[in-house]
């Protein structure tokens, strides 16, 4: 059936059963492969994206649940003239990523949280940030949460 | 392999090979050496046809290639062509700097891509490093001659990332004398365009520079005739205090393209008219499809095919959601191959069995053991689990046979070595498969040539479609078919003389494979025997981030640690007596003690424990603070690392890697445990293989190089074996309670 919904600000029609998570629509119908597949049982995290303006792991939303709601991912988060979202550079600013593949899903959960919370505590980020990375990229992940919000940088690792 | 001058890793990677099991993770390497024995004179040095293809397929007009792996266009844009797949490790950027370091290249010109799947790219340098280093005798290599050394790396198809190995081989062996070299050619011509002695030219920022009239040529306008000059094969390299981009924090080249989503993995290829299969083998390894009833599938929206293989059965669909429901309607029966009585309970019993009856099947250390370790040594048994590298994207690759030629895409630790399987397993010549390298979510030893049991399966499918097929594991197939680290146990036993020195240290160890080669015992004693005990159950001996230096550091460090209590010594003070003096490691070790604040007062609910352990020639010690909390699980606060890898290329990419494998060794330590039943793996998912997340990650993380100036050792790996050993000994000082079975939490729970 056709179902329709609005992608980083536009308006897309797809043929889909309605039972079809989210993710497989953003990857194979849309064609937006940022939004990663990792367990599709809502574990990980690596499909992280934002339905009208909620985190939401879209390995375990059917796309017939989001018929007429914004959904924003990795690949939307730019501004129109390619200029990083803040949280971007600042996962670049503090060389974050090792293989890449979860950070799609950390970057959509840190803006979430950060959208929320204004400037988020540690603790706040503890209770957010339950996104799975097999590379252990958490202590610069932190890190970049504090930098995007303007905070100092936290003496939470780096090499002396 | 010694009887096969030609050893090929796709005969030894098929997955119902019944060589599979015995496979050892570096076999095909110790091959090669064999080859160097047997065919050094006997084989004609045939590789410029290799090299030839190899800078046809990158060197287009207006650009100039050196020794292959390099090329300088006339524009003075650079391209280096890494042999090894970036999962994640920063590595190429690492070798991009070395490169350019010697080349005196313009930075901001510089691309690093990953070569392409052909022999002419086989990784020389890593053959010349790993043979030295697997043999026992680094000097080994040092009298073939390098053209040679490119013809066994292309015998071996290697093109393999692993064993830590990017920097010290192919970027010390390979990459800086190719810079170097080019970097001489240059000047050369430079020298005859100025009429002025090579002596008076200088380089840097891709130019060459007479200082005393001002001149200055680009290398885009030398480059034409500098790649026809024969380039020299062992040229002097810089000095270590001209360095002016190794040992600098250059931000890493792939990062951007990974926070905006248009980062290329294997699992996001696409190409018009593609479908995507998923698939189910054997829940029991070593068993066989034995029966299935096609029709549930095919009666489901968007399934378009189901295909048996020998030991699976696979749904293909417009897209993933269909072929997953095609495969989950199934009732696929499969037998068990013998194996339904292989459970977690009956592998430790085996190691135990073998451990009374005392016959190891390999021995080694110094000195009469049984009369030093007397009547009554101190003994102590330790257990550990399959753990499962669970890297984060699941295998995905993609395969399309037309008109004779087979293609593929997708990220591998060996590209070379998935094209030749792929032929194998397709019956077509090497030249009629091509395999396309692209990025890899994770993979921490999982991707080898070895475990590439994907690539046998995608190759039959794709041998009976007549569109593109990308086949995707679900997670629950990766969790259940891994290549997991071996299940280990050992008994370790010691004597301590009167002096409060250890007289006598036995490691009697049960696993799979032998790990004398691949762990280093640091400890100087009078009396050491490490004896392996070999049983196979029927799951791989998987190649886990950093191998066997896991468990053994784990056993060895756990060990030490009860010995110090044993003569009332401090931990890190009764190390120190058993380290030589002016060591590395006792440097390392009074550096993380200084830095940590060792034997500073801390709360009481917190313990502070130390672990040291070298592999890959870099020796890291850990000390951590940890308490338990209130649900009995344990809380690291505060981890002092200090590392001597020789000398760092990227300081805070190496940096990261030692934040990342501390995680994953204390990720691993706290609670990850693949456990069988009836032969069959029971975990099913990331919901019970818990992997550790942010919050419990440490708060603090003081890392510290030491750059004692010795051969380049690993970075990606050898991070992770001091963490496990460091945590628990920090347990132990809190509670008193001594953790001898991994991982911590069943145990902190019981």
């Amino acid at each position: 059936m056709s179902i329709s919904l609005n992608v980083n600000g536009k308006a897309v029609s797809v043929e889909a059963e309605p039972d079809t998570p989210l993710l497989w629509v953003l990857r194979e119908d849309i064609g937006l492969t940022g939004t990663k597949f990792g367990c599709g049982v809502a574990a990980c995290g690596a499909c992280s994206v934002h339905v009208d303006g909620q985190i939401t792991r879209s390995c375990s939303i059917a796309v017939g649940d989001v018929a007429g709601k914004s959904v924003t991912t990795i690949e939307g988060l730019k501004s129109a003239d390619g200029t990083l979202h803040r949280v971007q550079q600042a996962w670049i600013d503090a060389q974050v990523p090792q293989c890449g593949y979860c950070q799609s899903g950390q970057i959509m959960a840190a803006v979430a949280l950060i959208q929320r919370t204004g400037s988020p505590s540690d603790a706040q980020i503890d209770e957010a940030m339950t996104n799975i990375c097999r590379c252990g990229t958490y202590p610069r992940i932190r890190k970049a949460i504090h930098a995007a919000t303007g905070k100092a940088t936290a003496p939470q690792d780096g090499a002396a | 392999m010694a009887d096969n001058p030609n050893p090929n890793l796709a005969e030894d990677a098929a997955p119902t090979s019944a060589k599979k099991k015995g496979f050892k993770r570096r076999a095909f390497l110790i091959g090669g050496v064999a080859v160097v024995g047997a065919g050094l004179f006997g084989i004609k040095l045939s590789d410029s046809r290799a090299a030839t293809k190899a800078t046809a397929l990158t060197t287009g007009k207006g650009e100039h290639n050196f020794a292959t792996w390099l090329k300088i266009a006339e524009d003075d844009q650079i391209t280096i062509y890494s042999p090894h797949t970036d999962i994640g490790q920063g590595s190429n950027t690492g070798l991009a700097q070395m490169l350019a370091e010697e080349l005196d290249a313009a930075w901001d010109k510089v691309s690093l891509v990953s070569a392409p799947a052909e022999s002419g790219f086989a990784n020389t340098g890593l053959g010349r490093g790993f043979l030295g280093e697997m043999s026992g005798q680094p000097g080994i290599v040092n009298g073939i001659p390098q053209s040679f050394m490119s013809f066994i790396a292309r015998s071996m198809n290697l093109q393999i990332t692993g064993g830590s190995s990017a920097l010290r081989y192919t970027g010390q062996v390979t990459f800086q004398k190719v810079g170097a070299a080019t970097r001489l050619a240059l000047i050369e011509v430079a020298a005859g365009r100025l009429g002025v002695p090579a002596a008076e030219l200088t380089t840097a920022g891709s130019k060459v520079l007479h200082a005393k009239s001002g001149k200055s040529l680009r290398y885009g306008e030398l480059a034409a005739a500098a790649a026809a000059l024969s380039l020299d094969s062992d040229p002097q390299l810089k000095s270590p205090k001209d360095y002016k981009l190794m040992r600098t924090s250059v931000p890493r080249l792939d990062l951007p393209a990974k926070v905006d989503g248009s980062a290329q993995y294997g699992m996001d290829f696409t190409v018009p008219d593609m479908r995507v299969a998923t698939i189910k083998a054997a829940p029991v390894r070593g068993g066989k499809l034995t029966s299935v009833d096609l029709a549930p599938a095919m009666a489901v929206k968007g399934v378009e095919k189901v295909i048996k293989l020998d030991n699976a059965v696979a749904v293909i669909a417009k897209g993933y959601w269909p072929a997953l429901g095609g495969l989950r309607a199934l009732s696929p029966q499969f037998s068990d191959g013998g194996n339904a009585g292989i459970s977690t309970a009956s592998i430790f019993k085996a190691y135990d069995d073998l451990f009374a009856k005392g016959e190891p099947a390999e021995e080694a250390g110094v000195g009469d053991v049984q009369a030093g370790l007397g009547a009554k040594p101190i003994e102590a048994k330790y257990q550990v689990p399959f753990l499962h590298h669970a890297m984060m994207e699941p295998f995905a690759l993609t395969a399309h046979f037309k008109d004779g030629k087979l293609t593929l895409w997708g990220g591998m630790q060996d590209p070379l070595a998935t094209k030749m399987l792929a032929a194998e397993v397709a019956e077509l010549d090497a030249d009629n498969v091509t395999f396309h390298p692209m990025l890899i979510g994770g993979s921490f030893g999982r991707r080898l040539p070895m475990y590439m049991e994907i690539v046998e399966q995608v190759t039959r499918l794709a041998m009976q479609l007549p569109y593109p097929v990308k086949l995707i594991w679900s997670r629950e197939e990766e969790v259940a078919q891994g290549a997991y680290r071996p299940q280990s146990a050992a008994i370790l036993k010691a004597a301590i003389g009167t002096d409060g020195k250890i007289a006598a240290f036995s490691n009697d160890y049960g696993q799979p494979e032998s790990a004398e080669s691949e762990t280093t015992f640091i400890y100087d004693l009078p009396v050491v025997a490490r004896r392996h005990y070999e049983y196979a159950s029927n799951q791989q001996a998987g190649a886990w981030r950093s191998v066997n230096s896991t468990q053994q550091g784990f056993y060895n460090e756990s060990f030490m640690d009860e010995l110090a209590h044993a003569a009332k010594a401090d931990p890190v003070e009764f190390r120190r007596r058993h380290l030589k003096p002016g060591s590395r490691h006792l440097a390392v070790l009074d550096e993380v003690a200084k830095r940590s604040g060792w034997g500073t007062p801390l709360p009481e609910d917190v313990g502070r424990g130390v672990a040291i352990v070298e592999s890959f020639k870099t020796i890291v010690a850990h000390v951590i603070e940890a308490s338990v909390k209130e649900d009995g699980s344990p809380k690291v606060l505060k981890v002092t690392t200090v590392v001597d890898a020789g000398s760092i290329v990227n300081p805070d990419a190496a940096a990261a890697q030692i934040e990342g494998g501390t995680i994953m060794g204390l990720s691993s330590a706290i609670g990850e445990a693949i456990t069988l039943e009836q032969g069959a793996v029971q975990q099913s998912n990331l919901t019970d293989y818990p992997i550790l997340k942010l919050a419990d990650a440490p708060a603090v993380h003081d890392i510290h190089f030491l750059n004692s100036g010795a051969f380049m050792g690993g970075i990606g790996e050898p991070g992770v074996p001091p963490a496990a050993p460091a945590l628990a000994n920090a347990l132990f000082a809190a509670t008193g309670k001594r953790i001898r079975q991994l991982p911590l939490l069943t145990q902190a729970k019981a």
